[in-house]
């Protein structure tokens, strides 16, 4: 975190008051400023958010008009009317100078980042002829989507009606794709978004490289901050002394890639200890036989060596665990794509929780429920795609329940086992959110059509051939958000402001393309309030009544075993698989078992890369409120190792990976906080977009150096925190 | 009167700075300024560390340095709360406060005039907390009358350990941090 010191914004303001003069004229104001002068007009217009992908109650406030501020609602069981530093500064969005603002088409070679500004129906006239050529060259599943969040909701809608499978988002096999598998795996259920841990009522709360509180996930930060107000204690798994380190009561500084085996052992104690959960275990678990036999070597002797953790300090932490069971919950983590065996890490992970007996109890796993809100009726059915999904052929990753980005670019790049000639991208910045941006770039260069609808000129916009600048979140309707929470409800999004340009919300795009498709009928409705008021009306729900209050509250519903809500395991035993039969089956272990993983050679850093409270990925360095707040991301570098290479904070250094590729410079944050073998930045920075004027060239890009990556072999997941970098020093 | 205070939770914050984003949106702070800001502490080496994050502001001082070196009379004492306020139109921008100062809480607005934090009076008149305080996620801040001994701010002082930032300054700031 960047302290920001009253002295540098200081030094900013003594440039800026030249010549300033004081205020003149005018009656005497208060002493205090008061915002709203009388006379203007304040309203309040109840929407959620969309700066990550949380979708909080907001309440947005205009002035005269004019956008002022976004607060949280009271009345949304996400933000408990307060929203997170990105919620609040989302008002940044809507002013933000480097926003898109008319379609584009593609002047000169792919990634110059010249442009004609073209109308809207230039733009999607061009878009849909390349779909027609697409479609009669090579067939409808040739074009793929990659979407991220609920506005993706129309434009996958007109994909799947113009015939195509292929939908991805890099949120699964690039982020927490391998929990899903791992948990559904073992208790035959997801952990979901928004996650179904019951932190607020956790007694012992264990993050494994999780970083609550600079994740900023906003009901999940809340809770963690009801937890440590209430005494939890508090366990810390990182290599970093992340701020939820802080508030720990064991912090374990663990020598990066090497978790698996701090998990095995833990569980090596609970077991031989007989610490874990028996009745728990007897009545819900399957195999726990072969489990118990398989885990009996793993013990904290056998972990100290690669995990640097000592073993007492590995019995300690499972012997506090288990006294706070089963109100004691490992944190299954969002973004676990580190290592390439995620998904078993994922099930170790879920395992050490069926040892703690907190899958649907109190302080564990509670069960969600969201509210019955009907889909839309009225759709005509969308053609059978002729060819399957193109993403893992063979299902040579045979628990991929989603499909796969890196399918669709192998696809993409090879042809097979189908060619992918179009992408559509909305709102996922796919240069910086899958690794290795040179397969990226060459499965560009294969396309006959890329099109990006976004609200920022992005990397992967600079490629497109074709851009749709899209309103943001504060100027639009969105599909309705029922996701299922320990509190059902409804949100609705809603336009606060217009537009301030040319910009056109998602449904419009969605169904104008689909005009053009000759698609017509698979939008019955012309505006999307009749497509909300219809899903609403078959619910039972008042539309106005959303509008006005922008929360329909569901009743309390049981959440814990405790309520009277017995579990239910959708596994093939109906149990919690310790032994998984499914993986057998499918020649992978069916106990997760530890994989030595290459470690960084003399001079090289593993680099990790996480989040800032103020930004979400790549999508908000130019939204002037929140850049103000981190303009550029900071190389975290052990303060003893800093001072071997003659760095200080401050200095500008750059990183150098294994594969050449050399970063932009950044700047060195020596610290106490973090192990010598690793090195640490903040995801999203470093842009090379010549329109993200504000970001361009600030700071580093984790992704550009994130050309290694290790494939999950259980669900096609992108182990990504396999890169080793040297530092390359320059002069400042 | 009351005495306004605050009371922040050191043990709750976790410098996501969304104090400092509502400060800047409700109070319209001009770009390259705030009103509040985190600091983050670090103690001892890796991996024994402690660290303290705290949302700094003005500290509406009892003994306020800012208020005494004021020539205009700009910088004064509010009656509402007994805050530390600024005058905008009786400021020259002369500085003399910024010096004073020693938690370096001021700044010239590119209008002319000293500004700081207000503690939100606008809004506390209006029965709601200051924008940091309401918006925060942590619920880790509180506000309240130091001089009513059953406020939430006096009864948090009373039961925990709490701190205030340079007391040997003498000034008697009114934030204090519980850790």
């Amino acid at each position: 975190m960047t302290a920001v010191s009253r002295r540098r914004f200081l030094k900013i303001s003594t440039g800026a008051t030249v010549g300033a003069v004081a205020v003149a004229g005018g009656s005497l104001r208060p002493a205090f400023s008061r915002p709203v002068e009388d006379g203007e007009v304040i309203r309040k217009i109840p929407t959620y958010c969309d700066v990550c992908f949380w979708k909080c109650g907001a309440i947005a406030y205009t002035r005269n008009g004019k956008l002022w501020k976004v607060e949280g609602n009271p009345a949304d069981p996400l933000s408990r009317g307060r929203l997170c530093p990105r919620g609040t500064g989302g008002v940044g969005a809507h002013y933000d100078p480097d926003r898109l603002r008319t379609p584009l088409i593609r002047k000169n070679n792919r990634g110059e980042e010249e442009w004609v500004a073209v109308t809207w129906d230039e733009a999607l006239t061009y878009i849909a002829e390349k779909m027609q050529a697409i479609k009669q060259q090579y067939g409808p599943e040739s074009m793929a989507l990659f979407s991220h969040g609920v506005g993706g909701t129309f434009l996958k809608h007109t994909v799947k009606a113009y015939g195509s499978p292929n939908i991805a988002a890099p949120s699964y096999a690039q982020c927490r794709g391998p929990r899903e598998v791992g948990f559904n795996l073992t208790f035959g259920d997801a952990v979901y978004s928004p996650e179904r841990t019951d932190i607020r009522n956790s007694k012992c709360l264990t993050l494994i490289g999780s970083h609550l509180g600079e994740n900023m996930h906003n009901t999940q930060v809340q809770e963690f901050a009801d937890a440590v107000g209430n005494g939890a204690s508090v366990i810390v798994v990182d290599p970093r002394f992340s701020v939820a380190a802080s508030k720990a009561k064991y912090y374990l500084p663990i020598k990066p890639g090497t978790d698996m085996a701090l998990i095995l052992a833990w569980m090596n104690v609970l077991v031989s200890e007989e610490l874990y959960d028996k009745d728990y275990v007897e009545k819900y678990g399957f195999g726990f036989d072969a489990f118990k036999a398989s885990i009996a070597g793993y013990t904290p002797e056998w972990a100290y060596p690669i995990t640097t953790i000592a073993p007492q300090v590995i019995r300690d932490t499972a012997r506090e665990m288990a006294r706070y069971a089963p109100a004691s919950l490992v944190h299954p983590g969002r973004h676990v794509t580190w290592y390439g065996d995620d998904a078993q890490r994922s099930r170790a992970i879920a395992l050490l929780n069926a040892l703690l007996g907190n899958w649907g109890r109190k302080g564990g796993f509670y069960t969600p429920t969201g509210m019955p809100v009907p889909g839309y009726d009225g759709y005509p059915a969308y053609p059978k795609p002729e060819r399957e999904h193109v993403d893992n052929p063979g299902h040579a990753y045979p628990f991929a329940d989603e499909e796969l980005t890196t399918g669709i670019r192998n696809a993409t790049i090879t042809g097979e086992p189908y060619p992918i000639k179009g992408w559509m991208v909305y709102a996922t910045n796919l240069l910086n959110a899958l690794p290795n941006q040179e397969e990226t770039i060459k499965a560009i260069q294969s396309l006959d059509l890329l099109v990006v609808v976004d609200v920022i000129p992005s990397e992967i916009a600079g490629w497109a051939d074709v851009v749709l600048p899209e309103s943001v979140y504060l100027e639009r309707y969105d599909d309705l958000n029922a996701a299922p929470f320990r509190e059902p409800f409804i949100a609705l999004r809603q336009p606060v402001v217009e537009s301030p340009d040319d910009q056109k919300p998602n449904w419009w795009i969605a169904r104008e393309l689909a005009k053009k498709l000759g698609l017509e009928r698979y939008y019955p409705w012309t505006n999307i309030e009749e497509y909300l008021e219809a899903r609403l009306a078959a619910g039972g729900y008042s539309f106005d009544g959303l509008k006005r209050d922008g929360i329909i509250n569901g009743p309390k519903i049981p959440l814990y075993i405790e309520d009277g809500l017995e579990p239910v395991f959708y596994t093939p035993s109906g149990k919690i698989e310790f032994y998984s039969t499914q993986l057998a089956e499918h020649g992978l272990d069916p106990v997760p078992t530890f994989t030595e993983h290459p470690q960084p050679g003399p001079g090289q850093f593993r680099l990790l890369f996480g989040r800032a409270p103020m930004h979400s990925f790549g999508r908000t360095q130019t939204n002037p409120l929140l850049a103000e707040m981190m303009e550029e991301n900071e190389l975290w570098i052990n303060k003893n190792v800093a001072g071997r290479y003659g760095l200080k904070s401050g200095d500008y250094t750059r990183l150098k990976n294994e594969d050449g590729v050399v970063s932009n410079r950044i700047r060195v944050k020596a610290t106490e906080r973090i192990r010598g073998d690793c090195v640490y930045m903040v995801h999203g920075f470093g842009h090379t977009a010549k329109g993200m004027r504000r970001a361009f060239g600030k700071g580093a890009s984790d992704a550009e150096l994130a050309t290694k990556y290790v494939m999950d072999p259980v669900m096609g997941g992108t182990g990504m925190n396999v890169n080793f970098v040297t530092i390359e020093l320059e002069g400042a | 009167m009351a005495r306004f205070g605050m009371v922040i939770d050191t043990t709750r914050c976790v410098g996501c700075m969304d104090c400092v984003v509502a400060c800047k949106t409700e109070n319209d702070v001009p770009e390259g300024f705030c009103r509040d800001w985190i600091t983050t502490e670090v103690k001892g080496e890796f991996p024994e560390v402690q660290m303290e994050i705290r949302s700094e502001r003005c500290n509406h001082c009892d003994n306020p340095p800012c208020v005494y070196c004021c020539p205009t009379g700009a910088s004064h004492v509010e009656e509402f709360g007994q805050t530390v306020q600024v005058t905008p139109e009786v400021c020259i921008g002369c500085k003399a406060c910024l010096a004073a100062c020693p938690y370096d809480a001021r700044f010239i607005n590119p209008k002319g005039y000293a500004d700081k934090c207000t503690f939100c009076l606008h809004r506390v008149k209006e029965g709601l907390e200051p924008a940091c305080v309401s918006v925060c996620p942590t619920q880790c801040m509180h506000f309240g009358d130091l001089d009513d001994p059953n406020s939430e701010v006096s009864r948090l002082i009373k039961s925990r350990d709490n701190h205030t930032l340079l007391p040997e300054a003498g000034t008697n700031p009114r934030i204090f941090f519980l850790t």
